[in-house]
């Protein structure tokens, strides 16, 4: 057990539990990056250098920045829930229990014997030196190995953009206006 | 059934946040405040994934002289991919909440529904 | 902004340089932390930067509404591209081996295309999911229509 974990974690858990209180959802979407930096941090203390790097630039970067253009837009002040605040509370404990219950037979933190290391991975690390050739084993198997994943989550990130320019964009934007003129008449 | 908590504390916190990004999503109506806790149940959910693939004594995965153990790539790609993938899409739902202030006037859930009801003969 | 002098000439002087890091992020990815995602962020946060601090307007016209679209489009044909040459080219699809005269440079080759597809299509998807929603701002918001 590292103390740089522990503390990342403790720091987390406190960056979360704040956002869950903060009424004022700038401070909530400034909380927010800041959580998405501490996992950067621990993504990097857990090998995954990759996923550090994006995490640092998407997370804490572009997705602060959209919600801070989107609170422009709506306002940033939450209302109080009208709501029985102990439902919620039942679903969550009961949900966070039974996942509890399910690590008790995952296997141990660390252990290089665990099922999840002896299927396909030590072959991308044994044989991906000899048959793609880049030092990145993270590369070969996203670009290489995993190519058809790949090309599917390009084609995610296209029909995002393309659905935000149908929502927002400036043809839906003339497109309602006309709407509402008619609305209006 | 032995109870390790070396082995699993780190298990338990990624569950701990999960949970929290859920009550948030459930709990609160302000449509900004439930995508801010989804964002936090997916960072949780790629925290779990990172956990398993490290490997005790393990290094990044890049291939070098000397270096013999490494840590699985494989979680490591699929959650790359996610990472910008789920930027993308809570993109598209911030567009929906922008959309959905022109349309009420509002981004609270309950007043939107009350609305709706209203509206309805 | 006129009267912010240091936001002004550090995010000028920052400019190029964050483009350059995007580039050496693209195409180092074979050899360390990086590859096309990162690097497309990268590059959009240059754009994304720049905008904030001159405008909207200027930032739109560096890189206009058509061309950002193609961009966006044009990744992901790159990707599927480059498998569709894989697959004339005698292999499966998607098997760069085929691309060049020996496996190894084939793969590499073909690895380095698909980046730049990824990278393309990351780029524009974020430039025009910020300038979007910076745009709605600009006309006043919702409201204002």
């Amino acid at each position: 057990m590292n103390i740089i974990d522990v503390v990342l974690l403790a720091m987390m858990v406190i960056t979360a539990l704040a956002v869950v209180r903060m009424r004022n959802l700038f401070a909530a979407v400034m909380l927010l990056g800041i959580f998405s930096l501490l996992s950067a941090s621990l993504y990097a203390l857990l090998d995954a250098v990759d996923v550090a790097f994006t995490e640092a630039a998407v997370g804490a970067g572009i997705s602060t920045v959209l919600m801070l253009g989107t609170l422009a837009l709506t306002g940033e002040r939450e209302k109080k829930p009208h709501r029985p605040a102990w439902l919620p509370l039942v679903v969550v404990v009961v949900t966070g229990a039974a996942l509890l219950y399910g690590t008790f037979d995952m296997p141990l933190y660390g252990d290089p014997n665990d099922p999840i290391h002896k299927h396909v991975a030590d072959r991308y690390i044994e044989r991906s030196g000899q048959e793609v050739g880049t030092p990145n084993i993270v590369t070969s198997v996203l670009a290489s190995y995993r190519g058809f994943d790949t090309l599917g989550e390009v084609t995610v990130i296209f029909t995002a953009g393309v659905g935000v320019l149908a929502l927002l964009g400036r043809g839906a934007l003339s497109r309602r206006r006309r709407l509402n003129k008619e609305d209006d008449r | 059934m032995e109870i390790n908590f070396l082995g699993h504390y780190n298990y338990w916190v990624v569950i701990f946040l999960m949970m929290t990004g859920f009550y948030v999503v459930i709990a609160r109506p302000n449509l900004v405040k439930k995508l801010i806790g989804l964002n936090i149940f997916q960072i949780s959910v790629f925290l779990l994934y990172i956990s398993m693939g490290k490997v005790d004594g393990g290094s990044a995965p890049i291939l070098a002289e000397g270096i013999k153990i490494f840590s699985n790539p494989l979680p490591h790609v699929l959650i790359l991919t996610a990472i910008v993938v789920g930027v993308a899409t809570t993109a598209l739902g911030l567009a929906l909440v922008v959309r959905i202030k022109e349309a009420y006037g509002t981004i609270e859930d309950d007043e939107i529904q009350a609305m709706e009801e209203e509206m309805e003969p | 902004m006129k009267r912010k002098p240091v936001l002004r000439v550090s995010t000028k002087l920052l400019t190029p340089f964050i483009l350059l890091f995007a580039l050496y992020v693209q195409f180092h990815g074979d050899y360390g932390p990086g590859g096309g995602f990162q690097a497309g962020v990268i590059f959009a946060s240059a754009f994304i930067l720049y905008s904030l601090v001159f405008g909207l307007e200027t930032a739109q016209r560096v890189l206009p509404a058509a061309i950002r679209r193609i961009l966006l489009g044009s990744g992901v044909l790159i990707y599927a591209g480059t498998g569709i040459a894989s697959i004339l080219m005698g292999g499966n699809f998607l098997n760069y081996s085929v691309l060049a005269h020996d496996p190894l440079s084939g793969q590499h080759l073909g690895i380095m295309l698909i980046e730049f597809g990824v990278g393309t299509t990351v780029f524009a998807a974020m430039v025009i999911i910020f300038f979007t929603f910076a745009g709605q701002y600009r006309r006043g918001g919702p409201d204002g229509n």
